[in-house]
């Protein structure tokens, strides 16, 4: 560890601070530093890079693919007429330089003022007005929702400085939009794979399928190839009847059998032997030709013509089923379904593969068979869902306009395409703020797409941003999705997961993956021709399946096959180390299906690895210290080759060693090819937090990432000038004692939510069972577990249709001078005063509104002259409600969209910890206070050093949170040396060098130290457990929960008390405490809970007719001799009454009890 | 005297408890003599200064000792803005943390020269020039005009970028001029860093300090600690030879405990130990020592926030323990 001597000069630079000013003075070696490329990898992705990239690729190149696809837009009236689309740019104008932004309204003062934060679209087109061809440039069509942080956010590549500038965090991560003043997320959400062959496997029904579902941008479908009593059928919604395989495949243009055969099975004899019954089918129905097979297809389809299309005849049907409907992902051109029947074959070959041996089938779980569907897709669909609306309104709107004739001046389309621009801006919103995502096309309806983003803590804001949601329905009880993958290793957090009914299907991104965006197939499947693959269209059916042939497949399809499949495979990803492809291209090889994979689609989650060769990383001392030096960032380590990027599928083709030791000293067989950069990149960012996690019980580390979420602290920079409906702040966060790495990377330390309180682990005042904490007073007096809550109030000032409008009026005052006290808060301008205090039953902002909204006060609109002079209006005061005063903190006045005056309100409230607080350390050791201590009451040590939080050892057996008691350790030597200590995954500070600190400064190894009762003042005859550990304080306070009532509202129907606190409700003496009650014979306090304290009623019950009367008086025997007055729960006396309105009778028969 | 001793074993303390109380034991007597702990009592001061003192008392009983660690702590009464007045505060910092923050500053204010403020009166009345110190603080935050060029130190390119203890003013009220003409109230410690402003901002408010223990709020102690430890022993029962040896038996105890004479292990200053009981970790020394501590030899660390020297508060501890025995004395129980 020491130094190396003078001679080593070129060592010196490293002496200079490195990343986040930590200062290496160690020589570089790579086992120990090569964990600074994450840094250098987040440094150039940022946390949030997965949806920035996504997003970034809809505006640039989605768009613009968008865009070509819909391009023409023409008239039915006027064959002479068209529009073409040519360009399309967000955010900025053709005639602005290239890069500049135009500048829209800054993302905060979107957020306060409840704006969408969004930038204009443009597009060039190009159209015809009469004769004449018009040009027309930076035509606006709408407004996109701009994703923070994304190239075309103006915060896009700002210094520190000139974010402060614009009041935004630099610490925020983005990746979320703004949109009526609410952050909003879209969820990564997760999907099997598009455009792939699944096999599955049913044994119990005996049933094989293999099916695809295809994606394009005009449909959506899936083509299935099931066995039905061992013989293989084609099956898909569209298609009335399942299609045997042969028949499939002739209408293709497989005519010959044996080629059928040679396509399917190749040469092998058992594959043949399963096969063959299926060309019995086909023969039984008398089908051997093409054109019978169509028929026979198209005969079967189901038909949704759309009014006005002609009529085909069924061979066209079938046609049209074989060259659209069936694997619609395959383009066909000029009727060659050659492409298509050979896909056909493969999958009733993958069937027939499964059916001889059942351990083919493919894993619906397998990572590698799942793709994410990020913003920038969903923007995606929903924009050209909006495009193609806009354009036939648009389209509509012409043909109206062109069918009158003569008209004075010549017709121009860009009159007509202004009407409909905000359909596209409102549409957007609409779908982000709500997070219903409806498209027409797909018949896609998906709700709960989107969320607001939680800022309740730095963390849970960070924590959603890596957040994946399953389409997987949460209430079905299978385990298979919800459980572990081992090939979720490195891409998916295999802590942080909700517990309860989302358990397993939510899942959080690892700290150091990518996910990729789509890519180009061509230049792909040319350069595959190059490398030595066959063509799969000029291949002689015969030798498709030789044995030692490999078929390679580019995003699932057969494209060619190649003799060398090992050679192949490395020569491509040379050539991607080279850069000369993209760098998430994947390849990997696949022994049991004899298929080589490439995969170029967008979705696939994949990570860094260092690349090794003859057992050695190629990433050298040199190298990092070329990064530490500034002069290389991650994305050399890629074009040099040192590094590259594998997907699931990819990793599955390689051999990692998880420390470079391994690579040496490895009992594993086989040569490495690639070594893990980091492990504890394992975890996420949230997960990342725990010291010591590799200690812990698993699901403590679960329950932590849970809680991390709800802890108090710091939410950014800004978050004074923020104005959330609810924020919580801790007056003194501090970072840990014992961090992580991950803590320095993700910059928890920089917006942390906790304290490091000093814990003694020890029994005391009995006030502590059942994990509850005892607090020392004096530290909660110096402002231990302070917090902060603000509260928004938002109260709009209305314009009503007859020119009256909502007014803040000042505030009233009586006889000295003095405002009344509901208005005591208040300024002269009846806002409440910022500083001021606010207590139950004021007032803080003072609105009245008029009395009269509908007609017109002053007789007509004609009646301009006097406008509206004395408006009556009445006091609509916005009071303060709550057991403590709070104190207005900002008020905010401005002008919403619709030009109404906006007022926010923010209360602010300033709580220290009492008794039902709940506070957690970072080990899921989550616990209330239970009891504050006086200081001079409590242990202390030979040092006088009291302790913060007491807590009782009976948490440790349990839960095994072993992790806590080496923080515990590494914390008490780190406050000790003056140093704060690591307790990273996998690594950290080492227990015995903490042990050694420790005695070092006098202390025992064991951290446990000799305490003094501070009552008795005699020595504690245990050792106690003594150190600082870091303690969240989490957001569940007693003061929002507290809740009692004697007398209070009623149900105006039933007249029974209310329900819930928000409504100062009665606590319910419910069904099975009525039984217990029963079961005791306690009749008179039944009586009582069950109806004289809630809803008594006395009624006038006629003894004659039963029924029951009011004043003293039968309506129905006309007399008030029977009348007898008896109290009944108002509830019966209303059910009565309701049995009565159906034309039921219910009597009362009354007599004597006794 | 070996019952005087604490055990100090590897995972556990032995012999907590004093037994030296009437009719503990039969054939000893143990009853309080006042001649006898005359005799026998000892105060023993090794250290003292304005803020600190570190001394020992031996031959007390636990009980005492401990009676004066917890009256110091929580009942010698001292001075501490209690309540704040805000006139204008438009930094970033929460009006209730800027009068949490100026509640905790530690006053040079003898308390004795207060007296007790009455809670029952209106807050109107509450507050006279015998009950009160009052304090302003009001700093306006301006652009230095000639900064150091090149400069972003805040403190350089703006007056009054940081408000530190020493900007509270202490504003005499009445008598007070008198009475605090040649030690005016300051922050015992000025260099406290109450706020940080920015050019336009400012702060102005005003605080009332009041008399106040420590139980009621930790701010009113007068010491940032007062503790006390025992007295450490070290038994060697069997001599430890051979330099071996005896350097790693210096080595479990702090530099300075244990001498080396004659390649045997001795020890020096049994005081200087922390008790880590690393000794008794290692087999080599099984048997050959025995740690304990003295029960009734207290060696007390006092610490003062700075209104009154370590000394003084002891000396009020021992007052208000005297009171509340005469308290007790005349209360009518010895019926």
């Amino acid at each position: 560890m020491k130094r190396k001597s003078a001679s080593d000069e070129s060592f010196n630079d490293l002496l200079q601070p490195v990343y986040k000013g930590k200062k290496l003075t160690d020589p570089i070696s790579t086992a120990k530093d090569k964990w600074n490329l994450l840094p250098a990898f987040l440094k150039v992705k940022g946390l949030v890079k997965q949806h920035l990239d996504s997003f970034n690729y809809f505006v640039d190149v989605d768009l613009k693919k968008i865009i070509k696809a819909n391009e023409l837009v023409l008239s039915d009236v006027d064959p002479e007429f068209y529009l073409k689309y040519l360009d399309i740019r967000v955010g900025h104008k053709s005639t602005s330089p290239p890069g500049t932004k135009e500048l829209f309204l800054p993302p905060h003062e979107c957020r306060l003022r409840d704006l969408t934060y969004s930038a204009p679209i443009y597009v060039d087109v190009e159209y015809t007005r009469g004769r004449k061809i018009i040009m027309h440039k930076d035509l606006e069509i709408g407004r996109m929702p701009i994703m923070l942080r994304s190239e075309k956010c103006i915060l896009e590549g700002l210094t520190e400085q000139e974010m402060a500038r614009y009041d935004e965090c630099p610490l925020d991560p983005g990746g979320y939009f703004i949109v009526n003043g609410t952050e909003k997320v879209i969820l990564i959400q997760e999907q099997l794979s598009k455009n792939r062959i699944i096999v599955e496997a049913d044994e119990k029904k005996g049933i094989v399928q293999a099916s695809v579902t295809s994606s394009t941008h005009e449909r959506k479908s899936k083509t299935y190839i099931i066995t039905k009593n061992d013989k293989i059928y084609l099956k898909h919604n569209s298609i009335s009847e399942d299609i045997p395989i042969v028949i499939v495949l002739k209408a293709a243009g497989i005519t010959s059998d044996l080629e059928i055969l040679q396509l399917v099975c190749g040469n092998d004899a058992q594959y043949q032997d399963l096969f063959a019954i299926n060309f019995e089918e086909a023969a039984k129905l008398d089908i051997f030709t093409q054109n019978q097979a169509l028929n026979y297809l198209g005969k079967r389809v189901k038909t949704i013509r759309r009014a006005g299309a002609p009529k085909l005849s069924t061979f066209q049907e079938g046609v049209e089923a074989i060259a659209t409907t069936i694997i619609a992902h395959l383009t066909v051109s000029d009727l060659q379904f050659r492409s298509k029947a050979i896909y056909i074959a493969t999958m009733a070959r993958r069937v027939l593969m499964t059916m001889h041996n059942p351990k083919m089938v493919d894993d619906r779980d397998y990572v590698g068979n799942k793709r994410l569907e990020l913003a920038g897709q969903l923007m995606s669909l929903l924009f050209e869902d909006l495009f193609k609306r806009f354009n036939s309104d648009f389209k509509s709107s012409i043909d109206k306009a062109l069918k009158k004739n003569n008209r004075t001046s010549e017709f121009d389309a860009l009159l007509s395409i202004n009407i409909h621009s905000n359909h596209i801006t409102m549409g957007m919103n609409r779908a982000i703020s709500t997070g219903n995502w409806s498209l027409k096309r797909f018949r896609m309806e998906r709700a709960g797409v989107t969320h607001v983003l939680s800022r309740l803590s730095y963390i849970s804001a960070l924590g959603m941003m890596t957040r994946i949601s399953s389409q997987f329905e949460k209430s079905r009880k299978v385990s298979g999705p919800r459980a572990l993958q081992p090939s979720q290793f490195g891409m998916l957090c295999t802590s942080d997961t909700p517990e309860g009914e989302a358990c397993g299907l939510v899942k959080n991104l690892a700290l150091m993956t990518h996910i990729t965006t789509d890519d180009e197939e061509l230049p792909v499947k040319k350069l595959c021709y190059v490398l030595g693959c066959e063509d799969i269209l000029s291949i002689d059916s015969a030798n498709l399946h030789q044995p030692g042939n490999y078929g390679v497949y580019l995003n699932g399809t057969l494209m060619g096959t190649t003799k060398f499949p090992i050679k192949f495979v490395s020569n491509f990803r040379s050539l991607r180390r080279n850069g000369k492809i993209s760098a998430f291209v994947s390849i990997y090889a696949n022994s049991h299906q004899q298929a080589v994979h490439i995969a170029t689609d967008g979705g696939r989650i994949c990570r860094p690895l260092i690349i090794v060769q003859n057992n050695t990383p190629k990433v050298r001392a040199s190298h990092l210290k070329k990064l530490l030096d500034g002069e290389w960032v991650f994305d050399d380590f890629l074009t040099h080759g040192l590094v590259e990027y594998l997907d699931v599928n990819e990793e599955n083709d390689s051999l990692i060693a998880l420390y470079e030791d391994d690579l040496i000293n490895s009992t594993i067989e086989g040569t490495f090819t690639h070594l893990e950069v980091e492990p504890f990149t394992v975890l996420g960012a949230v997960a990342g937090l725990i010291p010591y996690p590799h200690h812990n019980q698993s699901p403590r580390n679960t329950y932590q990432c849970a809680m991390g979420k709800q802890a108090i602290g710091a939410i950014a920079y800004n978050q004074f000038r923020r104005i959330d409906t609810l924020l919580y702040f801790m007056v003194y966060p501090q970072q840990p004692m014992v961090k992580t790495k991950t803590i320095e990377l993700i910059d928890y330390d920089k917006l942390p939510a906790g304290q490091n309180a000093t814990v003694a682990v020890m029994s005391y005042s009995g006030y502590d069972i059942e994990d509850a904490l005892v607090l020392n007073k004096s530290s909660i007096d110096r402002g231990f577990g302070r917090c902060q809550v603000v509260r928004k109030n938002t109260i709009t000032l209305k314009r009503y249709q007859n020119h009256t409008k909502d007014i803040v009026s000042g505030m009233r005052v009586d006889e000295n001078g003095e405002p009344i006290f509901p208005h005591a808060s208040l300024g002269p301008d009846g806002l409440g005063e910022v500083g001021m205090r606010v207590e139950s039953g004021q007032v803080f902002v003072n609105k009245s509104v008029p009395n009269n909204t509908l007609d017109n006060v002053l007789g007509g609109p004609g009646d301009r002259s006097s406008p509206t002079p004395a408006e009556s209006h009445r006091e609509a005061p916005s009071y303060y409600k709550g057991p403590e005063p709070s104190y207005i903190d900002q008020v905010m006045m401005s002008v919403s969209d619709n030009d109404q005056a906006l007022i926010k309100v923010l209360l602010r409230q300033t709580r220290r910890p009492e008794l039902g607080d709940k506070f957690s350390s970072r080990h899921g050791q989550k616990g209330v206070c239970g009891i504050i201590v006086q200081q001079e009451d409590l242990p202390f040590n030979d040092d006088g050093v009291c302790p913060d939080i007491i807590m009782n050892p009976h948490g440790f057996p349990s839960r095994m949170t072993v992790g806590k008691m080496i923080e515990l350790i590494s914390g008490k030597a780190g406050v000790l040396n003056g140093s704060l200590e690591y307790g990273t995954c996998f690594g950290g500070s080492d227990l015995e060098e903490m042990s050694q600190i420790l005695v070092d400064k006098g202390f025992s190894y064991s951290g446990k130290d000799m305490l003094y009762s501070g009552i008795t003042g005699e020595c504690l005859q245990a050792y106690i457990f003594f150190g600082p550990i870091y303690y969240q304080k989490l957001k569940h306070m007693v003061l929002d929960k507290m809740h009692a009532r004697a007398r209070g509202p009623r149900a105006v129907l039933t007249r029974q008390p209310t329900e819930g606190r928000s409504r100062d409700g009665g606590l319910r003496l419910g069904e099975m405490e009525r039984d217990c009650v029963i079961a005791y014979g306690a009749s008179q306090l039944l009586l009582e809970r069950l109806m004289l304290s809630s809803d008594a009623f006395e009624v006038d019950v006629c003894n004659n007719c039963g029924l029951m009367g009011y004043n003293s008086w039968c309506k129905t025997c006309s007399s008030s001799e029977y009348i007898i007055k008896m109290t009944i729960p108002y509830a019966a006396k209303l059910l009565f009454q309701e049995l009565l309105s159906m034309n039921i009778a219910p009597r009362l028969k009354l007599g004597d009890v006794f | 005297m070996s019952d005087t001793l604490v055990g100090i074993e590897y995972n556990r303390v032995t012999n907590t408890t004093s037994t030296d109380f009437p009719g503990h034991s039969s054939g000893d007597d143990h009853a309080w003599d006042i001649e006898k702990f005359k005799d026998t009592f000892e105060i023993d001061i090794s250290h003292l200064t304005e803020r600190t003192a570190n001394f020992d008392l031996v031959h007390i009983d636990t009980s005492v000792a401990n009676a004066f660690r917890r009256i110091m702590i929580s009942e010698v009464p001292s001075v501490a803005a209690e309540t704040v007045y805000v006139f204008n505060n438009t930094s970033v910092i929460q009006d209730e943390v800027l009068a949490h923050r100026i509640g905790l500053i530690p006053l040079k204010v003898d308390p004795d020269s207060l007296t007790w403020i009455d809670p029952s009166l209106d807050e109107k009345d509450r507050f006279t020039d015998e009950n009160t110190i009052v304090l302003s603080l009001d700093v306006k935050c301006t652009k230095n005009p000639h900064p150091p060029s090149g400069s972003t130190d805040p403190k350089e390119l703006y007056n009054n970028a940081h408000v530190y203890a020493r900007d509270l003013k202490f504003e005499p009220q009445g008598r007070q001029i008198e009475l605090f003409k040649n030690n005016p109230v300051v922050a015992s410690d000025p260099d406290i860093l109450l706020a940080k402003l920015r050019p336009g901002q400012e702060i102005s408010l005003r605080a009332h300090c009041i008399l106040g223990v420590g139980s009621d709020h930790a701010k009113f102690s007068p010491v940032a600690t007062a503790s006390y430890r025992l007295m450490p022993v070290i038994n060697i029962i069997e001599p430890i030879k051979g330099k071996e040896l005896t350097q790693k038996f210096q080595k479990c105890f702090p530099p300075g405990v244990i001498g080396v004479k004659d390649d045997e292990a001795y020890v020096k200053d049994s005081r200087r130990d922390t008790v880590s009981r690393e000794v008794l970790r290692h087999p080599e020394f099984d048997g050959k020592v025995k740690l304990g501590r003295r029960r009734d030899h207290f060696i007390f660390n006092v610490e003062s926030t700075g209104a009154m020297s370590p000394e003084e508060i002891f000396f009020k501890s021992v007052r208000v323990l005297r009171n509340k025995a005469e308290y007790l004395r005349n209360c009518p129980i010895n019926e």
